[in-house]
């Protein structure tokens, strides 16, 4: 299944014929439940803020290195749930809670667990491309610095190391001291994705990464997001459905806070077993 | 509407401008040398001094008398010699004037009392036996060099008087407050039955006749170059006749202001400026400079920003990042914003009532028994310290209230970019919002310097004086002395504008140091704008 989702043309926008598709998403069925799954969402996760309910009923599981795609119109909950696996929705007041998510088979909810340590394992890229007001260097290690490690050569070497990961090494290796905030748009973002994979998480969640940035820059990111699944779990929420067709493994389609469908990105796309998917994929609405 | 609009900005920008070039124009004009006339009244004129019918001064007012219509003028003329005249400014109508004239021979001399003598030299008088007769060709150069000559040793002793002296005095100060202090908590039997303390009297009283004996030595040093001063004298006439002899050691400046070129004018006006900026006041502070003032107020603005940045940007952040939105957080923010509308006199009496009562007394009760003892408050009494501390106290809700604007501009994103990072709350404000918020921060600072460098009403109670040559930071160790009282120069307005007791004479430096004030206010601002712009190109917030 890898080998046939790698490397996904990014032009071919174009559903492929339907028996192929049919075919191939059975076999992917199947590889899909021997695989390890990194996050698991269970017991009915839902999700309140204050007394509106955002989320409903919510069980999933999410594999281990690779990219599931979090799809669905605005005001769906797929952003709420992704916040929600860092715990980034604890900002917010009056949240609450019922159900279970686990990151390695550990309750992210456990209150044993610290939020810090959490969020060290789940990095995170936001819609906005969101550099700190310092230089391209300290941004970096910025959450090296954050758990007080001073080790010169440590963080030399996690620049560069990250960096190169974000594909943006060569562009920025003579200016690593200048203002982050000189770099161009799809640079910074690229920035933001170094910054993530500076403290070796095990997932990079990702919300809609490229909805502030021109094509080229997008499909940088893409190219970028294909390749971090190496090494990395990632969850992404996109507006754009070609793009999840291009880069995830698997998709997750929401509609109003509950979980609708959720397959391989190819089946999903082509084969829905969904009316409101279908609607949704093929235009109808949202 | 853009025609209302558009006026109410003309209106408002014109008024500015015209405030300003008041200011400045009156301020600047009074280094700027004017010709002396030689005034011929008419025989039967009422406004002689003495019996001649000639005067000389300086035309400072040429203006319509205001109650008739018939076009008349009048002038105002500054005269001098106030020790001859007990004046020095006349009024005389047009009318009046048969002839004016501009002797090129007249004379001006600055002097350290009686302001300004304006006459014709007759004769300088070197010691005793030696004439130099103001006909002589090496006159001019002769008596410009004894004016040199006894402003260095003027210098001289000055500073002999102030550092030597002034260090033998504040030793002996020490000695006989704790002196005091001895005698007044003990009774003569309880010193006499205690050795230690005996002994300890009798060292003092030792070490004070020391010193004594080494401030004897300089004050008659200083007394004999004081004496020298009366050695060389100038004799001259004024233009009503009279014959005055005058020690050239209380002339400051000598000159021919009939004899200046355009260069002699600019020379002149650059050198009377900068003795304005760099010299102590004389005379009431109606002559001299004011440079105490000058380096007053800055110090304590100084003081009072370094006091209230801190104060205010943490409460800010506490308000801004920390406290849930309730009942409490809004009454603080109201009561903050409240705060900025307070008579800043009340802050006045509440620095007298608190920080000098209050915090100094108590201050003096732990650290300074002996001063309470003798009865001299040390931190007890105004000070520099309190003026700014109280003044930053005035100034905190506008830190305050910019601080919060700032730190609310700084885009939620990067706050949650940061936390995803890993970061806690506290690092989170420390090292990404703070930074990213410097500029909204300083531009909070250049508010409160604006607002706190002007205030005069409330430092009137706490530690502004009408002089204080003493500098709160000087040579002498602590070098910084925040318990003396300071001049400020909006109090040195007041002061000289209102409680001078020549106020025609006083009205000039009143606009030069009205002037200088919004030198020193704009130049302060400056440099916080400079910084500003250089933070923000730094954390400059990103651009699509």
């Amino acid at each position: 299944m890898t080998e046939l989702m790698k490397k996904p043309a990014p032009t071919n926008q174009t559903a492929p014929l339907q028996t192929e598709s049919q075919a191939l998403g059975k076999a992917q069925a199947t590889t899909d439940q021997i695989e390890n799954h990194l996050i698991k969402v269970s017991d009915d996760f839902s999700f309140w803020y204050g007394k509106n309910q955002v989320l409903f009923d919510l069980n999933l599981a999410i594999p281990n290195r690779k990219v599931t795609a979090l799809i669905g119109p605005s005001g769906c909950g797929k952003s709420t749930l992704l916040r929600c696996f860092n715990r980034m929705n604890d900002l917010i007041e009056g949240i609450h809670h019922t159900g279970d998510i686990s990151i390695s088979d550990q309750s992210i909810f456990d209150p044993s667990l610290e939020i810090i340590s959490l969020r060290k394992k789940v990095g995170m890229v936001f819609q906005k491309y969101n550099p700190f007001p310092k230089s391209i260097y300290e941004n970096v290690v910025f959450s090296l610095r954050v758990s007080g490690r001073t080790n010169k050569a440590l963080l030399d070497e996690t620049v560069e190391r990250s960096l190169k990961r974000a594909a943006l090494w060569d562009e920025v290796k003579n200016r690593l001291h200048e203002s982050a905030l000189g770099l161009s748009g799809g640079q910074m973002q690229r920035l933001c994705i170094a910054r993530a994979v500076a403290n070796e998480p095990e997932v990079i969640l990702m919300d809609e990464p490229c909805s502030a940035l021109d094509p080229i820059a997008t499909g940088k990111i893409e190219d970028l997001i294909v390749e971090l699944k190496e090494n990395y779990t990632i969850v992404i929420v996109t507006h754009n459905m070609q793009q999840a067709t291009r880069i995830s493994d698997r998709t997750a389609f929401f509609y109003l806070g509950k979980l609708i469908e959720y397959s391989d990105t190819k089946t999903l796309f082509t084969n829905p077993s969904e009316k409101q998917t279908e609607d949704y994929v093929t235009g109808r609405f949202g | 509407m853009v025609w209302l609009t558009g006026m109410g900005l003309a209106l408002g920008t014109v008024m500015v401008v015209y405030l300003l070039w008041v200011i400045f124009a009156n301020g600047i004009t009074v280094f700027w040398p004017k010709p002396v006339q030689l005034v011929q009244l008419k025989a039967d004129s009422v406004f002689k001094i003495g019996q001649t019918n000639q005067i000389a001064g300086a035309i400072t007012i040429n203006r319509e008398i205001s109650d008739r219509d018939d076009g008349k003028r009048e002038f105002q003329f500054f005269v001098g010699n106030k020790d001859s005249y007990g004046f020095m400014y006349k009024f005389i109508p047009q009318d009046d004037v048969k002839e004016l004239s501009l002797p090129k021979n007249i004379m001006v001399a600055e002097r350290l009392e009686y302001g300004n003598a304006i006459f014709f030299p007759v004769q300088l008088n070197l010691g005793t036996n030696k004439v130099v007769a103001s006909g002589e060709p090496n006159f001019v150069a002769e008596i410009h060099r004894v004016v040199e000559e006894c402003n260095a040793r003027r210098e001289k002793y000055t500073e002999l008087e102030k550092k030597d002296i002034g260090r033998i005095n504040n030793a002996i100060r020490k000695i006989d407050i704790r002196q005091k202090a001895i005698s007044a908590s003990n009774t003569e039997v309880e010193i006499q039955a205690n050795a230690s303390l005996t002994q300890e009297l009798e060292r003092l009283t030792k070490e004070k006749a020391d010193w004594v004996v080494e401030y004897e030595g300089l004050a008659s040093q200083a007394e004999a170059l004081r004496l020298e001063q009366k050695k060389d004298t100038l004799t001259y006439r004024l233009a009503t006749g009279e014959i005055k002899t005058q020690a050239i050691g209380e002339i400051v400046d000598i000159y021919q202001p009939n004899q200046f070129g355009l260069w002699d004018k600019i020379g002149f006006f650059v050198g009377h400026f900068w003795g304005f900026l760099t010299e102590n006041p004389r005379e009431a502070n109606t002559e001299g400079g004011i440079f105490p003032a000058i380096f007053g107020t800055f110090v304590m603005t100084v003081l009072m920003s370094v006091a209230v940045m801190p104060f205010g940007v943490l409460a800010a952040i506490y308000l801004r990042e920390y406290a849930k939105d309730g009942v409490f957080v809004r009454g603080v923010r109201i009561a903050v914003n409240n705060l900025a509308g307070v008579p800043s006199i009340v802050f006045g009496a509440f620095g007298v009532g608190f920080f000098i009562y209050l915090a100094g007394g108590t201050i003096d009760r732990l650290f300074f028994p002996d001063y309470v003892a003798s009865k001299v408050p040390f931190f007890g009494t105004g000070g520099i310290l309190w003026a700014s501390l109280t003044l930053a106290l005035m100034t905190v809700p506008v830190v305050v209230v910019a601080t919060e604007e700032a730190l609310a501009s700084v885009p939620r994103a990067v706050r949650e970019g940061a936390l995803a990072c890993g970061a806690s709350k506290w690092q989170t404000i420390q090292r990404v919002v703070l930074p990213a918020s410097a500029p909204g921060l300083l531009t909070g600072l250049i508010l409160a310097m604006a607002r706190g460098a002007g205030e005069v009403a409330p430092l009137m109670l706490v530690g502004v004086v009408k002089l204080a040559p003493e500098l709160p930071i000087d040579t002498v160790p602590p070098f910084i002395h925040l318990d003396y009282k300071f001049m400020h120069l909006g109090f040195h307005i007041y002061d000289v504008g209102f409680q001078s007791p020549d106020s025609e004479a006083a009205k000039p430096m009143v606009f030069a140091t009205t002037f200088l004030l919004i030198l020193l206010v704009v130049v302060m601002n400056l440099a916080a704008i400079l910084i500003r712009n250089h933070v923000k190109k730094k954390y400059s917030s990103s651009a699509f």
